[in-house]
């Protein structure tokens, strides 16, 4: 599913060149539940941001799907981010301004799927994660595990091939932590590819696969099978 | 995507944020409102002035026929001139530059209404003019209130039509269209076909009744084809000084007048208050086109700023929007099409609000009857209200467009960190 090879990434200009991916070669299989692991600043949301065709690299080759995504226009980035990828991110990233079943309605917009259409697509998602009760509420209105299953939901609605989540329970008490585990389990369960970023232990031993990142290098790869 | 949908989406991100989208609607209602007032002023002003002159063309020139002061060629002074159809044609024939000649023959006096005309058992006392082909292209500025101006046919064919002013038409016809009607000067009967109103002389000018010169001299003009006054209008590439001197000097050799001789012709033109006229207001218009152009680049920044700083507070927006799908030409065209909803909107009410507050001045001006001098009607030149809001929503779509497309083109992640 993911293949990435040689692949480097710098930050600043010339002179001040910050050198935080070194040549990371990982292949992700279709279906498969992996955790990303390293100390702060190792490099782990700069890699799942270039898994998610959210920020460039400078030198290596990453294919998605079979499919090249080293070069790609704005707007063949926006094709494959809305058709490909479902982000989750630490902070919700929810718009404010819109309620939870138009947030989670979003990115079908982007597909000109039709309103109807889109508010229906929503409210399953949204009855899929437990939150059909609220629909209508504002994202203010909403706790922080609330806020990132209504995310999640965001992430599903376009029926991606993988889910990329960065510190997805990072804001979370550890109950609710579960819980937002729990969820991804289950999505895992439908055949989703997933990559979780973590610095809790408990997250990545749910996982079935741990890469540790450790100064923009991969330490070391654990595979087992699933605890499900 | 629909049009509903993505302004359903525009709409949410202006609820947003209610006291920007008022304030940037407010700078463009303003400035339209402003232009439309100063635009409106500017054609009150003009309005006023222009009724101020008559209802001729502006550069006629209009020829008296009196007595000579001095003798000449044997001839004794204190002779009296008559103007006749063949000065006319020779005006016409010998002098280059006439766009239309025409004459004009008073009943009874040219100044004083002293004309008996009669309906059935009405009557009251006008002045009656013949007026020789093509007059009314020099009378042009008559407002035609009902039926029709004199034409060609009517002078041919020696037709008894009479076309009245206002005021006759009140005192003879009250309540009624006088369209059709017949009235009787000095026993001959005429039928009406028009009603005019000419302002000159505060409305004075339209105590009168016009009939076919042909007709006149064949009832009064004792068969001679005589004028008291002739009239025309120079081609307007023309200096028209020149030509009214040539005129003169024609019309003084075929009478015999001393070139000296001031009394016997006289011509009178508003050559030079036209200048003076269009000169104050060539001032007054340079003025409003400076203030409004002010007004507009105001409002022009105003929009451009707002857009920069819409597209800098909405920056991790953006960052969501694309990492959720959105390509460029969405970020743009949403971001562009959201000024141009507030600008197109703003403008509009701005438009309508100063229009109605014109009519309204209008409106009060009429049911108080107060004439102010120097300003009359105050209106808009609506088309140039229309392109000024064009031109608005334009250039804030230029300027908000390299924001919009800068915000556009950063990476999601770089977007978000904000
Ligand atoms: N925009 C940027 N400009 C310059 N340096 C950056 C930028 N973003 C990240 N870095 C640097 O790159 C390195 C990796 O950052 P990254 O955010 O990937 O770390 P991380 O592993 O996600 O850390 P954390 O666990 O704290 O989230 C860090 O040293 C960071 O300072
Ligand atoms: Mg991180």
């Amino acid at each position: 599913m993911i293949q990435l090879s040689n692949l480097h990434k710098y930050y600043g200009d010339k002179n001040r060149q910050l050198h935080v991916l070194k040549g990371i070669d990982v292949t992700i299989e279709e279906g498969e539940l992996t955790a990303i692991m390293g100390s702060s600043g190792s490099g782990k949301s700069t890699l799942l941001n270039i898994l998610g065709i959210l920020d460039h690299f400078d030198e290596g080759r990453y294919l998605l799907d079979q499919q090249e995504i080293t070069k790609l226009t704005e707007k063949q980035a926006a094709y494959f981010r809305n058709k490909f990828i479902g982000f989750v991110f630490q902070s919700f990233n929810l718009l404010s301004f819109k309620n939870a079943t138009e947030n989670v309605a979003l990115p079908l917009y982007y597909q000109k799927v039709g309103r109807r259409e889109r508010n229906k697509k929503a409210a399953e998602l949204l009855e899929m994660v437990g939150l059909g009760d609220r629909a209508e509420h504002m994202p203010n209105q909403l706790s922080g595990g609330q806020k990132q299953r209504v995310a999640i939901a965001r992430a599903l609605v376009t029926n991606p091939r993988v889910i990329l989540a960065d510190e997805p329970t990072g804001a979370l008490d550890s109950k609710t932590t579960q819980e937002i585990m729990q969820l991804f389990k289950e999505v895992h369960g439908q055949g989703k590819t997933i990559v979780i970023v973590t610095h809790e232990k408990e997250i990545a031993d749910a996982c079935e696969r741990l890469i540790v990142l450790r100064d923009g290098q991969i330490a070391n790869t654990t595979s087992k099978v699933s605890p499900l | 995507m629909n049009l509903a949908d993505a302004l359903q989406e525009i709409l949410f991100s202006l609820k947003q944020n209610k006291l920007r989208t008022f304030l940037t609607g407010f700078g463009v209602f303003w400035g339209i409102f402003m232009l439309i007032l100063l635009l409106g002023a500017g054609t009150g002003l003009r309005n006023g002035a222009e009724a101020e002159f008559t209802s001729d063309a502006r550069d006629s020139v209009w020829l008296f026929s009196r007595r000579t002061s001095v003798p000449y060629m044997g001839l004794n002074a204190n002779r009296d001139i008559r103007f006749t159809s063949h000065d006319l044609e020779a005006i016409l024939r010998d002098i280059p530059g006439i766009k239309y000649a025409s004459a004009e023959n008073p009943v009874g006096s040219t100044s004083r209404a002293d004309i008996v005309v009669r309906v059935k058992d009405r009557s009251a006392n006008f002045g009656v003019f013949g007026v020789a082909e093509n007059y009314f292209h020099i009378k042009k500025y008559q407002d035609v209130l009902h039926g029709r101006k004199l034409n060609a046919q009517d002078e041919q064919l020696q037709r008894k039509v009479a076309y009245i002013g206002k005021p006759v038409a009140d005192q003879l016809f009250p309540n009624q269209n006088p369209i059709g009607k017949n009235i009787e000067i000095n026993q001959i009967t005429f039928k009406v076909v028009g009603e005019f109103f000419d302002k000159g002389r505060n409305g004075q000018m339209s105590e009168r009744i016009y009939i076919p010169m042909s007709i006149f001299q064949k009832a009064w003009g004792q068969g001679q084809h005589y004028y008291r006054i002739l009239t025309y209008q120079p081609e307007s590439n023309v200096d028209p000084i020149a030509v009214e001197q040539q005129v003169v000097k024609l019309l003084k050799q075929r009478h015999r007048v001393a070139p000296q001789d001031r009394s016997a012709i006289q011509s009178h033109n508003m050559v030079q208050q036209v200048k003076e006229v269009n000169a104050l207001f060539a001032a007054i218009n340079s003025f409003i086109w400076f203030v409004g152009i002010g007004t507009l680049t105001a409002g022009i920044v105003g929009i451009s700023n707002i857009m920069l700083i819409t597209v800098k507070e909405r920056t991790v927006e953006i960052g969501v929007r694309k990492a959720l799908g959105a390509r460029p030409i969405n970020i743009i065209s949403a971001l562009l099409f959201e000024s141009v909803l507030i600008t197109a909107v703003a403008g509009y009410v701005g438009l309508v609000c100063g229009v109605g507050l014109l009519e309204l001045v209008n409106y009060i001006l009429k049911v108080i009857q107060v004439e102010l001098p120097y300003f009359h009607r105050p209106e808009v030149d609506f088309q140039l209200a229309i392109t000024a809001i064009c031109i608005l929503i334009c250039v804030g779509v230029i300027a908000g467009f390299a924001p919009a497309w800068r915000a556009a083109r950063i990476s999601p992640v770089e977007a978000m960190r904000n």
